[in-house]
């Protein structure tokens, strides 16, 4: 699950969404709140070494841009996230 | 450990007559000297490090060449390299995007401004076209004008004519990697052929463009199949070599290869400097997964000599200054630009 929430930064169409997709896999996932969860832990860990790819209020694939010392990631509907 | 040496000499002797060819005489190991190396048992390896950067501090010097590389154009790529997320042939996650001028020259000069000499431009084609072309000009010309850096490209396979164009922009180094042997290339690549990565390569030195050509270890390929690509590499000398880790990624067809032992890493780490006692040798993508914070510093310590600092293509890096201030602890100073136009 993304780590910083939708809608952060600029661009969204509606307010701050609840994490409900994986942002590494798109696969469902409730943010940690269940042991259900877990699945995605692995997920959660590659994180740390590589942006999100999909949004994670509507699992739409983000266009993600990769600078030396940052990253940015902009879902079509949800607008853009930075770290 | 993968293999267990069997028939092979005893590690001692395997490592003086390393010593004396490399480091006394600075010629770089045969490809069966290589393949010992690689198969050396892991108590040897502290002192295979210990060669290998000595290797490196006597021909090389103890700078540290730090770059940083970032993608003009991302994804939707033509060709099938098998451990690509980019190649638009695999279900992967990575969308196309073309990042724009502005934020290219803006990220030219935070990249400068870590005490980085190269920054590295890369687009996800096969070869570039027309547009393409021209917006590196453009971008060249913009960064030239804001940032005091001296400016590499990663863009395929080149005609003759677009590798002119770019030595008189006054690109003065461009990436294009080998990164397999080429008894494994077939494996990985089906859509173009090592012979014509090598073409690119040497119309690139034949132009006076510094040529960095790499190679992505952790592929399934074998220890003698590494060997072979270290002493291919040694032979079209480079001046820069970027060594990748398989970082597997979703989607393509070597998601499910696992990561590369760490201490198979550092031995060939070793290898290729023993291979290439001259060259640049830069850690490149993987390393933060495969070596880890200790295996960074050992591999420093274990002949690499230059680092891409920050974020790679589409993954993250460690934190920049994560990188530079290990360099100043291990008390190697970051090489200064020297402006090559
Ligand atoms: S040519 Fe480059 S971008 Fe395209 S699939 Fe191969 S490695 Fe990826
Ligand atoms: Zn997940
Ligand atoms: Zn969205």
């Amino acid at each position: 699950m993304n780590r910083v929430s939708t809608n952060a930064t600029t661009g969204g169409t509606s307010g701050p969404t609840a994490a409900e997709f994986c942002g590494h896999c798109g696969e469902s996932s409730d943010g940690g709140a269940s042991a259900t969860s877990d699945v995605h832990h692995t997920c959660e860990e590659l994180l740390q070494l590589e942006p999100p790819r999909y949004c994670a209020a509507c699992r739409r694939r983000m266009k993600v841009q990769v600078t030396p010392l940052g990253w940015s990631a902009e879902c079509s509907r949800h607008g853009l996230l930075s770290p | 450990m993968t293999m267990q040496p069997d028939l092979q000499a005893n590690p001692n002797t395997i490592l003086e007559t390393a010593r004396a060819r490399v480091l006394e005489q600075g010629m770089g190991l045969s490809e069966s000297q290589l393949v010992e190396i690689l198969r050396l048992p892991d108590d040897a390896l502290p002192a295979t490090l210990q060669l290998a950067h000595e290797v490196r501090l006597k021909h090389c010097g103890e700078d540290v060449e730090v770059e940083g590389i970032i993608s003009i154009k991302t994804g939707g790529c033509p060709e099938d390299c098998h451990f690509c997320s980019q190649s638009g042939l695999f279900d992967s996650p990575v969308r196309g995007v073309w990042l724009d001028i502005p934020e290219l020259v803006k990220a030219a000069k935070e990249t400068a401004a870590t005490g980085a000499t190269e920054f590295c431009i890369v687009a996800a084609v096969r070869g570039p076209d027309i547009k393409l072309m021209n917006q590196i000009k453009f971008a060249i010309d913009r960064i030239n004008e804001e940032a005091d850096i001296n400016i590499a490209c990663s863009l395929g396979m080149l005609t003759q004519r677009q590798v002119d164009q770019l030595a008189e922009w006054g690109v003065h180094r461009y990436n294009h990697n080998l990164e397999t042997a080429r008894s494994y290339f077939p494996e990985v690549v089906t859509t173009h052929t090592y012979e014509e990565r090598l073409e690119t390569c040497n119309m690139v030195k034949d132009a006076g463009m510094e040529l960095c050509c790499g190679a992505l270890i952790g592929m399934g390929e074998t220890l003698e199949q590494r060997a072979e690509l270290a002493a291919q590499l040694a032979a079209l000398e480079p001046h820069e070599v970027p060594l990748n880790f398989l970082n597997p990624r979703p989607g393509t067809p070597l998601e499910n290869q696992g990561l590369m032992d760490g201490k198979d890493a550092l031995r060939a780490i070793a290898a290729f400097r023993l291979a290439m006692p001259r060259t640049v040798l830069r850690y490149a993508g993987g390393r933060e997964l495969t070596l880890g914070d200790l295996g960074t510093r050992e591999g420093l310590m274990g002949g690499i000599n230059a680092v891409i600092v920050g974020n790679y293509l589409t993954t993250l890096g460690r934190p920049a200054n994560a990188d530079l201030n290990l360099l100043v602890e291990l008390n190697m100073p970051i090489k200064e630009l020297q402006k090559t136009l």
